[in-house]
């Protein structure tokens, strides 16, 4: 895939990209697959006070190094938890206000961050391609202080509309979002395999603001469906370090979620 | 597609529970006597999620009756509602999510299904799911939320926003959902069905309130004297249970809890057949696993005795 270092799979990238943006002493809504590793290797980094809260009604777990989860309700998932709820008063600890991050993923992504994980083409009712569907996507991004999305960086994804709006992002910019009562929250991050990405405090749209190294800007330019925005400060970021890699090598040594 | 009033209409919901028996008595029967209170045309809901204490012996016995017209709503429906599309057994399914899990990637059955407009797939939020089921159990037709605003899930059910009256602030009213009949499967019950869940609380104990008539099996049935020494550990009391079946493995191949794991390349396998021969596959599946076995002691023979023994050691592990 484009855009990844040398001997760096596109999920480790993602992972410690994502695991850079979480802070000590906060709290993360996060999943399965790459949210999951960037939460791990962030507490195991410069976050050891960060709880992670997980949609199987989890708080708090410290997973077992190769024996990963692959759904957010199964029991590796739960490993060594503080607390274990129900699903519906997980969310409901999001919708009081005690996350302040949330990941997410999705099939296609337009420059507002709305994203899609529902339907592509065609009607809701007869699609082209049905896609899972939300799960605790729409939640996440709804109901957290700031969200982080984390996705392969490709031109089918980063698409100048979305066919669905399954996860509301900045919606159609501006104060579009809090007009339409989502009153907290929004997209603050994309973190892809070409760079990263915030937002125009304004205009909501998304904006170019760090290069992972060896890209271009015109490389994201031709992997965007869309106009892409360049912040005048743009940053290259510090590529993956050893001992990030070597954590996140320890966490999944059978490589079965970073590839 | 819409919702209809059925749905979330409260008083018909609590007309229909006190005209019914709700009696501290006997609830011990078999899987056939339980599923057969389940009628053509009903809505159901699966208790569990995912892959996690689904009620699959009770889907099982229920595919065995070959039913017809069926709703099926769960929170993250997995293999047991392809199977129902594959059977014919439903004309609509209510998620927030369909699949198996991120190794399998898209369901091609969901894929097949739903976009030839077979069986509509009615998607909600995790939660807004979640808070069908409790505004139900609520005894309520609604509960005020601030998700899902803003997004195209809310056209798809019909969903209603109001003013909060105090704020003036917009919120979704999530509309109630009292299904007809709700399948659980729980760790433990006494023989008069009152029922505790070990780890994953899911959604069970909403969902059980919500529906009209409550169908539960269990991995054990304890003396009553195990419950009274641990009420704080029960979330299904016995009065809203009507039908009640010890079921060991009752789950499986799907985790329950600190009983047993999950059985992953028992889903690969599942996946293959669907791979290689599509909705048939599914029909394979369906007449060794479903419709071939007699009994559930039957049907686990087909894992033989060391599988079992092998997801119960892992099952173990996780919580030790």
């Amino acid at each position: 895939m484009s855009g990844a270092l040398d001997g760096v799979t596109v999920n480790e990238l993602l992972a410690v990209m994502g695991a850079r943006e979480l802070k000590d002493n906060t709290t993360v809504f996060t999943g399965v697959g790459a949210p999951m590793m960037a939460s791990g290797l962030a507490q195991r980094m410069h976050a050891p006070r960060l709880t992670m809260v997980i949609e199987g009604g989890i708080v708090g777990p410290r997973w077992k190094p190769g024996s990963l989860a692959i759904s957010t309700n199964e029991m590796r998932a739960a490993y060594r938890a503080q607390m274990l709820t129900g699903i519906t008063d997980a969310f409901l600890l999001a919708q009081r206000g005690f996350l302040d991050v949330g990941f997410i993923g999705g099939a296609q992504i337009d420059r507002y961050g709305n994203l899609n994980t529902t339907a592509i083409g065609g009607s809701y009712d007869k699609p082209k391609v049905r896609l899972p569907g939300s799960g605790g996507a729409n939640d996440i991004i709804s109901l957290c202080r700031e969200v982080i999305i984390l996705t392969a960086h490709e031109k089918r994804r980063f698409s100048e509309t979305v066919d669905f709006i399954t996860s509301p992002g900045w919606l159609e910019g501006h104060d579009s979002r809090r007009r339409r009562g989502l009153l907290f929250g929004g997209v603050s991050r994309v973190v892809t395999t070409l760079g990263l990405f915030g937002f125009d405090p304004e205009s909501r749209r998304m904006r170019l603001e760090a290069l992972h190294a060896g890209v271009t800007v015109d490389d994201v330019r031709a992997n965007t469906g869309f106009e892409v925005e360049v912040s005048d400060r743009l940053t290259t970021t510090k590529p993956p370090s050893e001992e990030e890699l070597g954590i996140l090598r320890m966490l999944d040594p059978a490589r079965q979620f970073i590839g | 597609m819409t919702i209809s009033r059925r749905e979330y209409d409260f008083q018909a919901a609590r007309l229909r529970l006190e005209s019914k028996p709700k009696s501290a008595g006997e609830k011990l029967t078999t899987l056939d006597e339980a599923v057969a209170k389940v009628k053509d045309g009903d809505s159901l809901a699966f208790g569990g999620c995912l892959f996690s204490r689904t009620p699959l012996a009770q889907v099982r016995a229920l595919l065995r009756r070959r039913p017809k017209g069926l709703t099926i709503a769960r929170n993250l429906m997995c293999y047991e509602g392809e199977w129902c599309m594959v059977a014919g057994a439903v004309d609509k399914v209510v998620t927030s999510w369909m699949g198996i899990g991120l190794p399998w990637g898209l369901s091609k059955i969901v894929r097949e299904y739903v976009e030839s407009g077979r069986v509509p797939m009615e998607e909600w939020s995790h939660l807004a799911l979640g808070l069908r089921f409790r505004a139900a159990a609520m005894g309520l037709p609604f509960l005020p939320s601030l998700t899902m605003l803003g997004s195209s899930l809310v056209d798809v059910g019909g969903s209603k926003t109001i003013d909060c009256p105090y704020t003036g602030e917009k919120l979704l009213a999530v509309p109630a959902l009292f299904p007809d009949v709700a399948m659980l499967h729980v760790h433990r019950a006494d023989r008069f069905g009152n029922c505790q869940i070990d780890g994953y609380a899911h959604m069970d104990a909403d969902i059980a309130r919500a529906a009209a008539t409550v169908l539960v099996t269990a991995e054990e049935i304890v003396p009553e004297d195990e419950i009274r020494l641990h009420p704080d550990r029960t979330v299904i009391p016995g009065f809203i249970v009507d039908a009640l079946v010890h079921v060991p493995y009752g789950s499986y191949p799907h985790e329950c809890y600190g009983v047993y794991d999950a059985e992953p390349d028992h889903f690969s396998a599942y996946v293959n057949g669907i791979t290689e021969r599509g909705a048939a596959g599914v029909q394979d599946y369906l007449e060794r696993y479903v419709y071939g076995p007699a009994t559930h002691a039957d049907y686990l023979a087909l894992f033989g005795e060391a599988a079992l023994a092998d997801a119960r050691r892992r099952g173990k592990e996780l919580v030790t």
